[in-house]
């Protein structure tokens, strides 16, 4: 193994070296090169469902977080073509909730919103489907507004396999599934959720939001206010290569 | 209510992997599955509620509100609706006073629609309490209508309008060799597990699910996966509308698909089977365990079959309950776990990690029959007939605008003309080939070859003649996405609503083209990021006829280059809703229903 040269497959002309099992999405953060992710968290096992991270590899296009980095790939990320369906999924994720970025809470530590500023996305295109999701403001300390979800179920990883309370779950298919909680009454005041959980600090957009602690850190002074996420997303994931096993992330303490 | 629970429970040994099962068995029971229902079967079964919860708000026929105690739902393919399917409904709801989708007032009824139930050569068709009736008319819906008023129980009604024909117009290779039960499991034995592998292998048989891919080398790399035990699936899901040939191998082949799979077991080293037959078809359900008995008492299923030691092998039937998408293999495995039916991440593929992530042989109802010969008349049996790359014949269902509707064998390499001239169409305006997911023809292309290498078909081959608006066909396929999209993926999720909403707009005249445009964007979009072949392919039929059938788009579109999709009158309804009125006055706009 000693002196033996680290397998690389090329990221857009560039060369990316990858330990054996990690998937393309997990090298290239890893070696500071951004590729556009939403369900894809690096503490947990890779899920590819938002779709954002695909990238064309020998005219395939695939997953990056779920598909395991080969030597030798010539994988196109940045491309005309590859950024346009990023941004038409990012445009799909928006006219499919409610998201108004001005009122909302998560504004500036949004993923969502950050990684359209970053794709350079300027409208929705589509026409919005207004779907009814009532707010649950049941729990003393936690606010669930559902109209932003975008369905990543990392609250539901999360609550699972870090809380073991399996607080969240899916229901429904189609443009009908969204996001349940764990009580016959449907309230979250009723489920084991706890302010201290992983659960809290895992969504991406601004769903779960803590009680009373709404605008604490002003608009402009927020995560990617201070750095667009291509340079967040590429800093965390070099630290933790470092080390050489994940660091706990810091819960993200500003906004929600 | 919680005493049945207990027995349905037993019945399925508390055993979570059955949850499926458990929750048809509820339905059945109680007409819907209710939260009380949800949370003490989560309590029994040691799941989070949550798990339960989303297991019965996935499945189509897992109503979690009182449906009613008679539950009507139409097929709603396009051969239904060719066949008068809509109309029958409107009688029906009239008749009743009820909302499409929705309960009456007093309870008694629902009525609404379903994907296609498989019943295309005798639509229009309907389920009632999940049991089948064909062949539909004015004086059918009237009677049943009429039973439902005077609340007859469904075991008293007449058995004949449940009857279900079967329709073979065309016989070659498969479905004219006679079998000897047995005989093929004789052949396995007497070569071994390697040389039965080889043998599929030469063959050339390839998957007649979809994919197409090679039988033999999906057997042998099973064959080699490590694992704890081995299992064998025959995929009778048959979800794709418009295709019904499974069901016709089921009623009449039941033994020779059963031969397959023993086969294959004894292949693969498989001690358990499962057939997964889709819930529209629960007709089949007593004759397939007859069956299954029969070859459990002749020494065909069992332990030590014919004899030899090791060679333990069963078969159980799991029934669906609804989700065109567990007709994808992973999206299978995960239903047959107890799941919601999400496709899985691949690799790795089921060959090496499917059921409880061991290896496991998914294949189609068809493929295993034709295994089942190929082993006991060798390699050539099947290449006799076909072409290079698509060896044997392929079963095709056949519906829509032809004088005999129906299934046909034909060699693969047959063309789309000879097609249409054995099944009696005429003035063919188009033909879908392998259901909406596959490739919409023009007359222009009846030269084109049912093969892997030209037109590839699952089965599917519906017709549509002069009379037939392209629109309202993309339309129903598109509603049909749109309503079976498991919703894991974001571009299939949304970007089969947006095609709906679109060809919706289209159809009904109110399209722009900036539609058309758009169309094509989503279905690239679908096409090129979707996790599985559900929203890979749900942009074919519109890609196909924008470029095959501008005119019928041109015809169509609205005046203005930007129209607004925000529907006024619409947004009205709540307030209709709770004034109590629908007349027009209530009304802003006047835009019918077609
Ligand atoms: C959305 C979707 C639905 C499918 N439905 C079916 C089905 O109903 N029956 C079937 O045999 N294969 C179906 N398939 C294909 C299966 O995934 C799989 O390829 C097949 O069962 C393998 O068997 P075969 O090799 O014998 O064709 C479907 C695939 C997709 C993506
Ligand atoms: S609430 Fe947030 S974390 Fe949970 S599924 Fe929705 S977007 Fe993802
Ligand atoms: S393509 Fe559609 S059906 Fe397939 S995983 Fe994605 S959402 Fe589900
Ligand atoms: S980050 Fe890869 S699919 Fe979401
Ligand atoms: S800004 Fe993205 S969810 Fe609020």
């Amino acid at each position: 193994m000693a002196g033996a040269e680290k397998p690389m497959f090329a990221m857009d002309g560039n060369d990316v070296p990858f330990e054996p099992g990690q998937t393309i999405l997990q090298a290239a953060l890893a070696a500071g090169r951004y590729v556009p992710h939403l369900c894809f968290h690096p503490e947990f096992k890779p899920h590819g469902s938002c779709k954002l991270c695909t990238v064309k590899i020998n005219g395939r296009t695939v997953a990056s977080c779920t598909t395991l980095a080969k030597q030798g790939d010539e994988v196109e990320s940045e491309t005309p073509e590859i950024q346009d369906l990023r941004r038409n999924l990012v445009q799909f994720l928006f006219v499919e909730g409610n998201h108004f970025c001005p009122s909302c809470e998560k504004s500036g530590s949004c993923m969502l919103q950050a990684v359209a500023y970053d794709l350079g996305v300027m409208a929705e295109h589509f026409s919005p489907f207004f779907p009814s999701r009532p707010i649950d403001a049941s729990h003393p300390d936690v606010l669930l507004d559902f109209n932003r979800c975008i369905l990543c179920e990392l609250c539901i990883r999360a609550s699972a396999e870090v809380d073991g309370k399996n607080v969240f779950a899916l229901s429904g298919r189609g443009a009908k599934k969204h996001l349940i909680v764990n009580a016959e009454s449907g309230r979250l005041a009723d489920t084991r959720l706890a302010v201290e959980d992983k659960a809290m600090d895992v969504c991406p957009v601004g769903v779960i939001l803590r009680k009373r602690r709404g605008f604490q850190v002003p608009i402009g002074e927020r995560k990617y206010d201070q750095h667009p996420i291509r340079e967040v997303a590429v800093g965390k994931a070099t630290a933790r290569h470092a080390s050489g096993k994940p660091s706990p992330q810091g819960p993200s303490k500003e906004g929600a | 209510m919680s005493r049945d629970l207990s027995a349905i429970l037993a019945r399925h040994q508390h055993d979570p992997l059955r949850l499926v099962q458990i929750l048809r068995d509820v339905v059945e029971e109680h007409g819907f599955i209710s939260p009380g229902t949800i949370t003490t079967l989560a309590e029994r079964l040691s799941l989070p509620r949550g798990r339960v919860e989303g297991v019965a708000g996935f499945y189509a026929f897992f109503p979690t509100e009182n449906a009613g105690r008679y539950r009507v739902l139409f097929s709603d393919n396009i051969t239904d609706r060719m066949a008068g399917s809509v109309e029958l409904r409107q009688r029906m709801l009239e008749a009743f006073q009820v909302r499409d989708g929705e309960v009456s007032r007093d309870g008694l009824v629902s009525i609404g629609t379903t994907s296609c139930t498989g019943l295309c050569d005798q639509g229009p068709a309907m389920l009632v309490n999940g049991r089948a009736i064909p062949r539909l008319t004015r004086a059918r819906i009237g009677s049943i209508s009429a039973m439902i008023h005077g609340q007859a129980p469904l075991d008293t009604w007449p058995a004949n309008l449940f009857d279900i024909h079967t329709h073979i117009e065309r016989k070659d290779l498969l479905l004219s060799t006679p079998l000897a039960a047995g005989a093929a499991i004789d052949a396995a034995i007497a070569r071994g597990p390697d040389a039965t592998v080889a043998q599929v292998k030469a063959s050339n048989l390839r998957g007649r699910g979809g994919a197409g891919f090679t039988t033999g080398v999906k057997w042998e790399m099973c064959r080699a996966a490590p694992g704890e035990a081995h299992y064998v699936v025959c995929n009778a899901d048959e979800g794709e509308p418009g295709t019904f040939k499974d069901r016709v191998l089921l009623s009449d082949y039941a033994d020779l698909v059963f031969e397959g799979m023993t086969v294959a077991a004894f292949a693969v080293g498989a001690k358990r089977g499962f057939l997964y037959l889709r819930a529209e078809y629960p007709f089949l359900l007593a004759p397939l365990e007859a069956t299954l008995a029969e070859r459990r008492k002749a020494g065909l299923l069992g332990k030590s079959i014919r004899g030899v030691a090791d060679f333990d092998f069963d078969i159980e039937i799991h029934v669906g309950a609804g989700a065109y998408v567990c007709g994808e293999e992973s999206a299978l495995i995960e239903s047959l776990e107890g799941k919601r039916g999400i496709p899985r991440n691949r690799p790795p593929y089921p060959v090496t990690s499917g059921y409880l992530q061991q290896p496991t042989v998914v294949n189609n109802v068809e493929t295993l029959a034709k295994a089942a010969f190929v082993v006991m008349h060798g390699a050539d049996w099947l290449r006799v007939r076909g072409t290079g790359r698509s060896a044997g014949t392929k079963v095709l269902s056949v519906s829509g605008d032809v004088a005999r509707p129906g299934i046909y064998e034909l060699p693969f390499g047959a063309t789309v003309r000879e097609v249409l001239d054995l099944c009696g169409a005429t003035d063919v305006q188009a033909v879908q080939v392998g259901g909406p997911s596959g490739m919409l023809l023009s007359r222009s292309e009846q030269h084109r070859r049912i093969m892997f290498e030209d037109v590839p078909s699952a089965g599917a081959f519906m017709v549509f003649d002069d009379s037939r608006d392209i629109l309202q066909v993309l339309e129903n396929f598109a509603s049909f996405f749109a309503h079976e999209s498991c919703g894991f993926c974001t571009p299939c999720r949304v970007g089969t609503a947006l095609q709906r909403r679109m060809l919706s707009a289209l159809a009904k005249g109110y399209g722009t083209r900036r539609d058309l445009k758009d169309l094509a964007r989503v279905a690239k979009v679908m096409k090129a990021s979707s996790h599985c072949g559900l929203g890979a392919t749900a942009g074919n039929a519109a890609l196909d006829a924008l470029e095959k059938f501008k005119p019928a788009f041109e015809k169509r579109l609205g005046t203005l280059e930007v129209m607004p999709t925000f529907d006024l009158d619409r947004s009205l309804a709540p307030a209709r809703e709770v004034t109590g009125r629908d007349d027009d006055e209530a009304h802003l706009s006047h835009e019918e229903e077609e």
